[in-house]
């Protein structure tokens, strides 16, 4: 049996190390004059993942993009590994061959194979021989479950395909935390169960990932700690069954009522 | 009955057979404009003079013709060549973060598209010496057959470097967030993911400046560059420098233009309805 039973699993044990491997402190972004986050902190421990929720506008993509140092902040520290992610010296190549990023929009190269777009970074990127690339590309397909699409153009595959790809060629880099940015909400609900599939399986891996999700059952399922942002803010933020059953908040319950 | 056999026959043009689909129906087309154009020629002439007398010089001179039009087509690859490499540079530098570099190749592609050509000519003919002295004492010589060559580079490089600008920004903003987020740096986003995915786009723009470009050369023969223009005026002046002469020779030269020139245009058309598809 490849996946345990979701609902009696749970997530897995997180790990003794709960050392932080991503960190937030009072993080605050503009856009002109208009400040989309406000002072966020969270940390990320090691092998945890992290799911962050809220309605949509309340900043969740921005805050995926400044940690991988996408976007710029204003104020506040991010700090990955103990890089400062907004040091004007730190190397922001060392960074992201850390963070894999994968977003709503599959974004695939279209002029490239399945097997090119997952090879092309740590070829061009890292440098490293092809034949050794190559090997570890054709087992990240296979864990995605693509085998056999190797030689197929993105717009030969269905959308959750696509997404499956994209995660593969992040995977590539070797990174050491994952941010997923609502990679489900682009595909019908067939193909969603394939793409968290995948997830459900780097996170019981131990992966640490973060990831903005709709999928709240998913959430609950494999987080070990959920935040709710609204309006730039963490409004509450606990282990999964907390927030899910017991919010505090009542902007919290609002959105579960209206999403759940 | 006939529905079935167009049908075929838009099929084939549209699934690639792209030389088959020439064949069967442009050049037919082509070649009958041509025989209907000598025909209408010849009849025009019979009522003027000896139409005879007039055809026989055409053919006297038609070899002398196409040698100067061998000479058209020679600068025409060359000024393309020329256009392309420079124009993608110029391209590049307009799409470049440094406004130091971007805003002077903006200044020059919009200078160079905006300018008529024969303007551009002149200057180019004028301004370049007949010769460059090497620092080491060598000589390479400019003929003006060269200078034209250059001057049709220049506009067409103006738009080359416009058509990439172009292609560049009509790439989805994923693809650079996606190479970004994969560590690849500007340089090799552009190198690997933007640029290729441009050629494509670029191929059937491209293809038109290069019709423009060759259906100008012509221009040449202001300064007696000896293409086909020039030469079929040699040869009237030659012959006698009859009236009747005109049309004869003028036609043939559309002609000649018309049967190098069309099947590109068609081409080119194919190419775009089939990228657009996709
Ligand atoms: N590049 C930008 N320039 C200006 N404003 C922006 C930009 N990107 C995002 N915003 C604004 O910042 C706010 C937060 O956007 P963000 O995309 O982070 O929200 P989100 O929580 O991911 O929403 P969704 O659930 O819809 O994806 C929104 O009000 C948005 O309009
Ligand atoms: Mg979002």
């Amino acid at each position: 049996m490849l996946f345990a039973d979701p609902i009696a699993a749970g997530p897995a044990a997180i790990p003794q190390d709960r050392r932080a491997l991503v960190s937030l402190r009072d993080v605050r972004k503009s856009y002109g004059a208009f400040e989309v986050l406000k002072g966020i902190s969270l940390d990320v421990g090691k092998g945890e993942v992290a799911c962050i929720i809220g309605p949509s506008g309340s900043g969740k993509s921005t805050l995926i993009r400044c940690i991988n140092g996408l976007s710029p902040i204003q104020d506040g520290s991010i700090t990955v590994d103990g890089q400062e992610v907004n040091d004007p010296k730190l190397d922001k190549l060392s960074l992201r061959r850390k963070v894999g990023i994968v977003f709503q929009q599959y974004n695939l190269f279209p002029h490239k194979t399945v097997l090119e777009n997952v090879m092309l970074a740590p070829l061009k990127v890292l440098r490293e021989p092809r034949a050794q690339v190559e090997e570890r590309a054709l087992s990240l397909i296979a864990k995605v479950r693509l085998t056999g699409k190797e030689r197929a153009y993105p717009g030969e595959l269905s959308g959750g395909q696509q997404q499956r790809v994209a995660i593969a060629r992040s995977l590539a880099m070797r990174p050491e935390v994952m941010l997923f940015d609502e990679v489900t909400a682009a595909l019908d609900p067939e193909t969603v169960k394939e793409v968290l599939a995948t997830i459900r399986e780097l996170a019981a891996e131990g992966m640490t990932c973060i990831l903005v999700t709709h999928e709240m059952g998913f959430a609950r399922e494999v987080a070990h700690h959920v935040y709710f942002t609204d309006g730039g803010v963490i409004v509450e933020d606990g282990p999964p069954d907390r927030i899910f059953r017991e919010a505090q908040d009542p902007r919290t319950r609002q959105f579960l009522s209206q999403v759940l | 009955m006939r529905q079935p056999a167009f049908q075929l026959g838009m099929a084939r043009l549209r699934d690639g057979g792209v030389l088959r689909g020439l064949r069967a129906w442009h050049v037919a087309v082509v070649l009958l404009a041509l025989a209907v154009s000598l025909a209408a020629a010849a009849t025009r002439l019979g009522t003027l003079g000896s139409p005879s007398s007039a055809l026989a010089a055409l053919i006297d001179y038609a070899p002398f013709i196409l040698r100067g039009f061998a000479l058209n087509l020679a600068m025409s690859v060359l000024a393309m060549a020329i256009a392309t490499v420079l124009g993608i540079g110029l391209g590049l530098m307009q799409i470049s973060e440094a406004p130091l570099i971007r805003l002077p190749a903006r200044f020059v592609t919009h200078l160079l598209r905006n300018s008529p050509w024969l303007v551009i000519l002149f200057l180019v003919m004028y301004l370049l010496p007949i010769e460059i002295r090497l620092p080491g004492g060598g000589r390479i010589p400019l003929p003006d057959w060269v200078k034209a060559t250059l001057a049709f580079a220049l506009p067409v490089m103006g738009n080359i470097s416009e058509i990439l600008r172009g292609a560049v920004r009509l790439i989805p903003t994923g693809q650079w967030e996606s190479a970004e987020g994969l560590a690849f740096t500007r340089g090799q986003t552009l190198r690997y993911i933007i640029l290729p995915q441009c050629i494509r786009r670029g191929i059937p723009p491209w293809m038109n400046w290069y019709a423009l470009l060759t259906l100008s050369t012509p221009m040449a023969s202001i300064f007696s560059v000896h293409e086909a223009v020039s030469n079929a005026q040699a040869s009237m002046e030659a012959a006698g420098a009859r009236p009747e002469l005109l049309l004869p020779f003028y036609l043939f030269l559309l002609c000649l233009f018309f049967v190098y020139i069309y099947p590109i245009a068609v081409w080119t058309r194919l190419l775009e309805r089939r990228y657009a598809v996709r």
